[in-house]
């Protein structure tokens, strides 16, 4: 519809006081979650169920020659062996890289790696099975370096006629007059950065139960955060046509970006279903987990800065490179979104970056919270702290005096509209004392700033459509019962108690009178799923158009009865009330049925379609980044470092964060404290890489060496919510999922340096690199007169 | 995957777990020469590469006493869901790092996935589905619906079970107490701050009597 989105977003009338938006409720599907009654994907149990089991390559790169099934098949309780000659479909979540199969066909590209599944009746003869099978492989070279896999003599890992190497996607993007500003620069800091790749660990490990019905009929149900997505590439891959596939998104414990591609054991347990004509179910070990991984991208950095004296930013020419592991996934946009989301929160003159995303044979990264955006960020920021020293401004006034005012263009053309990110900088600022106590704390006690910005969704779908990106359809029961119908994807953060608070607003219900009914293929409306930070604003103001049809309808029938105006009609805390005669008042069940009686059956749709019009430049690439809104953030964090041990201690973290309108507080303030919680084990803790034997094998599959920060490590964390109204969100909402990870990763590393002049540019922070680089500070101090401050800049700082 | 780690070196989790799943412990037993080859045969298969021997126990879960015959390597955590279809208790890691599974064994926290059903036989075990009365919930339950202490709810189940030992143990937590008590529960949704709160709501209503 196009006065969606011409008439910018729907919004209450000011007039209106909100009585469910922005009150501390809870969520609407919290109490099954604390009985146990909620059932997640390896809660299913169907009758004649079978268990799936999946063979995985021990070799990181190699040819299979062959794969003998025969001695698997012939065991007792073995139903079906498939290899990848049953699924030799390539698919991928982007339509532009397809690149994967379900089972490896002839080839595997990294440990882990699916070669042949198995249906049998429980677990323990399904693996009994595997190792039945025979493979005989023949290794070819591997590469776990992106420099390694790059070099002109590599073994390409996606043999490809048309395309030579190992280059996963390549953009070089120039806005402004970067060379010239470089030239005219008063000041240029340079710095060199890695951000480690880390997965993410979702407590609930990825699950699939397949149904294949003697009508022909499949139903998936799946720990997915892309209902929609995986209906299509099941489609694909198993030859069937969509509307014969049904897939069910049960509660999923946890995603983070980690379920937002199709896995094999979604196309396994489907086929195993199709040659059984059992339900099959395939749950995930840990370690399968974690060789599945689609985490976050390890990243190379370089960078260079131009500022005036005064501190104004002039240019940024960044350099990246990208270790993509062995397949696509989304690497395309993260791609670009290493440098497309790095021009805002500030005003940059001109703009350059490189980024090169390197096939490796290593288990494929893909999108994890702040997708491609959070290891760009944590450079962008230590940078600017470097430049803050070397001009002897404090942080946060280096960030305000350069920070993008609100309704601005980006130097990338980016059109952004609210923006409390000042906002945030004062808050943050204000909460820690900052004035009173940056720079002035002891030896080993720091504090640390640091700012970003992150997307609302993107504004195009993952396949070039000009369908809605969202659809919610609203039912309403004689009873007073408000049920929501619609594909989001509810993984932990809150999306069915967002629309639950939209719909309860306008029809003037209780939250406990709503029910949603989520992320079912064959019920629900299509939502493109839980990615990008997308369903507050899409879903949110397809859930709101919906709401406020049926909510005129009903002013409509009751202002009949009551001989009155419709906008004299006031639908509130369960009931329809006069706004002024305090007599005329009725449950809402009745004004659902007069409303009904006038009306017929009450339903009605709403759906969201983003502006695509003006809202980004006209350049190839241009459409990746671009957003209906951007929320903004700040955080500062305080530290101690033991001077002994290295061991850093985050004592607080006070995180400010810009989501527009708060819907539902109490969640906003969860998606803060947990984003926390993710950047500073990003930050200090957690590593996703191989072993540096060269086999391929992973250094910490398993929950305890990948150290997850426990109860115990977490900090005390003070989120701060700012609201600014964004014209594009519903009630002037705009996410909170993903923004509030970035900047605590940049905040604590800055701290660190308040605390004892040390650089760490390579995360994470570990105690080693700490005490490495107070060493290399004594090295400095010894060798220079002792002038020194008690904190200097140490000789690992790049600037 | 976990072959290859096995031959590289056996971790304590692996080592553990093989003991959990039979594998290793069948190797452990045989070789060991503590079983003779007729008691061996009956819990190994015919072939003697799976455990295939059932004893039968009864587990006294949520005040009902429920009979069953299990392998000797089945988990706790496995005759719960799969035997007995309490999936309260999650399967997180199957390897005791993540606490999901925790559930009470006489009053006590307890991994049910690094916990033998056969040595769960004469115990009292609670799970989550176990902890409210009816309809009444129990404090704990209550203190985290009140201060939200939930996300995407997967490891709560475990969560909940672990505050409740805690409190049973310590009914008057410092803050870091509490984080010491339920550090073995990972949460990644990091909903630590409001766990916090709920099971120091939940201590002081419990110690009003509440």
């Amino acid at each position: 519809m196009a006065g969606n989105h011409k008439s910018g977003a729907k919004q209450a009338p000011e007039q209106q006081p909100l009585r469910v938006v922005g009150t501390r409720h809870r969520r609407v599907d919290g109490m099954p979650r604390l009985t146990g009654e909620a059932k997640y994907a390896d809660d299913i149990m169907l009758p004649r169920m079978l268990h799936g089991k999946i063979l995985r390559s021990p070799h990181a790169h190699a040819r299979i020659k062959s794969i003998d099934t025969r001695e698997a098949e012939a065991l007792d309780g073995v139903y079906g062996v498939i290899t990848g000659k049953d699924l030799p479909v390539k698919y991928g979540i982007l339509p532009w890289t397809q690149d994967e199969t379900a089972l490896a066909v002839d080839r595997v590209r990294h440990v882990g790696e699916a070669v042949a599944a198995v249906a049998a009746r429980d677990e323990e003869t399904a693996l009994e099975a595997l190792r039945r099978i025979k493979v005989e492989y023949e290794p070819l070279p591997a590469y776990f370096e992106p420099e390694d896999a790059l070099q002109p003599d590599a073994v390409p890992i996606h043999p490809n006629p048309k395309k030579k190497g190992n280059v996963s996607k390549h953009v070089l993007l120039e806005f402004g007059q970067v060379e010239e500003d470089f030239e005219n620069a008063e000041v240029v800091i340079e710095g060199e950065y890695f951000f480690q790749g880390t997965t993410h660990g979702a407590i609930e490990p990825h699950c699939a139960v397949a149904h294949y019905d003697a009508q022909g009929f499949l139903t998936v149900w799946s720990s997915t955060q892309i209902p929609h997505y995986l209906h299509r590439e099941l489609a694909r891959v198993l030859e069937l046509p969509q509307n014969r596939i049904r897939v069910i998104q049960p509660n999923v414990g946890g995603a983070f970006g980690g379920k937002s591609d199709p896995f094999d054991l979604e196309f396994c347990a489907a086929r195993l279903s199709m040659i059984t004509q059992r339900p099959v179910k395939i749950l995930y070990t840990r370690e399968e987990v974690f060789y599945a991984h689609r985490g976050r991208h390890p990243m190379k950095m370089r960078y260079r800065t131009a500022v005036d004296r005064s501190g104004r930013i002039r240019a940024l020419d960044a350099k990246i490179l990208i270790d993509g592991g062995a397949y696509s996934s989304y690497g395309l946009v993260t791609t670009y979104y290493s440098g497309q989301l790095l021009a805002a929160p500030y005003q940059l003159s001109s703009f350059r970056f490189e980024a090169t995303r390197a096939f490796t044979n290593k288990p494929a990264c893909g999108p994890k919270r702040g997708h491609g955006a959070v290891q760009p960020r944590f450079a962008m920021e230590v940078q600017l702290d470097k430049i803050a020293h070397a001009l002897g401004i404090d942080p946060i006034e280096l960030r305000r005096m350069n920070a993008l005012p609100p309704f601005a263009k980006t130097v990338n053309e980016m059109q952004t509209r609210s923006n409390g990110f000042l906002q945030c900088l004062d808050a943050v600022e204000k909460a820690s004392n900052w004035k009173q106590r940056y720079g002035k704390l002891p030896f080993g006690r720091g504090l640390g700033v640091a700012g970003s910005t992150y997307i609302s969704g993107t504004n195009y779908p993952i396949y070039p459509n000009d369908m809605p990106q969202s659809g919610v359809q609203i039912l309403l029961d004689r009873s007073g019962r408000v049920t929501i119908y619609s594909g989001i994807s509810e993984i932990g953060q809150g999306c069915n108690t967002v629309l639950a608070v939209v719909a309860a607003e306008q029809l003037g219900v209780e939250l406990g009178d709503i029910r949603v009914v989520a992320a079912d293929t064959d019920l629900t409306p299509v939502d493109l799923g839980a990615y990008s930070s997308r369903i507050t604003l899409m879903a949110g103001q397809a859930c709101f158009q919906a709401a406020e049809k049926l909510a005129a309808q009903i002013r409509q029938s009751v202002a009949k009865r009551w001989e009155c105006q419709p906008q004299e009609v006031v639908l509130g805390e369960g009931q329809a009330l006069h706004i002024s005669d305090t007599d005329k008042r009725v449950p809402i069940a009745q004004a659902f049925i007069w409303a009904e009686e006038d009306h017929g059956t009450l339903s009605a749709v709403g759906y969201w379609q983003t502006i695509k019009e003006g809202v980004h430049g006209e350049y190839r690439g241009a459409t990746i980044g671009a957003s209906p809104a951007y929320s903004y953030s700040a955080h500062v964090a305080e530290v101690t470092v033991d001077v002994e041990t290295g061991v850093v201690k985050v004592e607080k973290i006070w995180a400010a964060h810009d989501c527009g309108k708060a819907l539902s507080p109490v969640s906003v303030e969860g998606q803060i404290e947990g984003s926390v919680y993710m950047g500073l084990a990003e930050a200090l803790m957690e590593e996703h890489r191989v072993k540096a034997n060269d086999t391929g094998l992973l250094d910490a599959p398993n929950l305890l060496d990948y150290r997850m920060p426990t109860a115990l490590d977490t900090p005390d964390i003070e989120s701060i919510i700012i609201e600014s109204n964004e014209p594009m969100g519903p009630f002037g909402a705009k996410e909170a999922g993903e923004g509030p990870l970035h900047p605590a990763i940049p905040a604590i590393a800055n701290a660190i340096f308040d605390a004892i002049g040390v650089r760490v540019d390579e995360l994470p922070i570990t105690p080693a690199k700490v005490l490495a680089g107070l060493r290399a500070q004594q090295h400095q101090a010894a060798a220079t007169p002792k002038t020194a401050r008690k904190k200097t800049a140490s000789p690992v700082e790049s600037a | 995957m976990s072959k290859q780690n096995s031959s590289n070196k056996i971790s304590r989790r692996s080592f553990l777990k093989g003991m959990g799943s039979g594998i290793l412990s069948t190797a452990t037993l045989t070789t060991g020469g503590l079983l003779s080859k007729e008691a061996a045969a009956r819990i190994l298969g015919p072939e003697g590469e799976a455990i295939r021997g059932r004893t039968t126990i009864t587990l006294t879960v949520n005040g009902r006493a429920h009979r069953l015959a299990v392998e000797p390597r089945t988990t706790l955590l496995s005759a719960l869901r799969d035997r007995l279809n309490l999936t309260g208790p999650k399967e997180g890691c199957d390897r005791g790092h993540c606490g999901a599974c925790t559930v009470l064994m006489d009053g006590k926290a307890v991994l049910a996935c690094m916990t033998l059903a056969v040595d769960a036989r004469g115990k009292t075990i609670t799970t989550v589905e176990g902890l409210a009365k009816g309809d009444e919930l129990s404090p704990v339950q209550k203190a985290f619906v009140e201060k939200d202490g939930l996300m995407c709810g997967f490891c709560t189940p475990g969560l909940v079970v672990a505050a409740t030992a805690l409190l049973q143990e310590n009914p008057n937590p410092t803050l870091d107490d509490i984080k010491e008590g339920l550090a073995g529960n990972l949460c990644r949704c990091g909903t630590y701050p409001k766990v916090f709160e709920a099971v120091q709501t939940a201590a002081k209503s419990m110690r009003k009597g509440g």
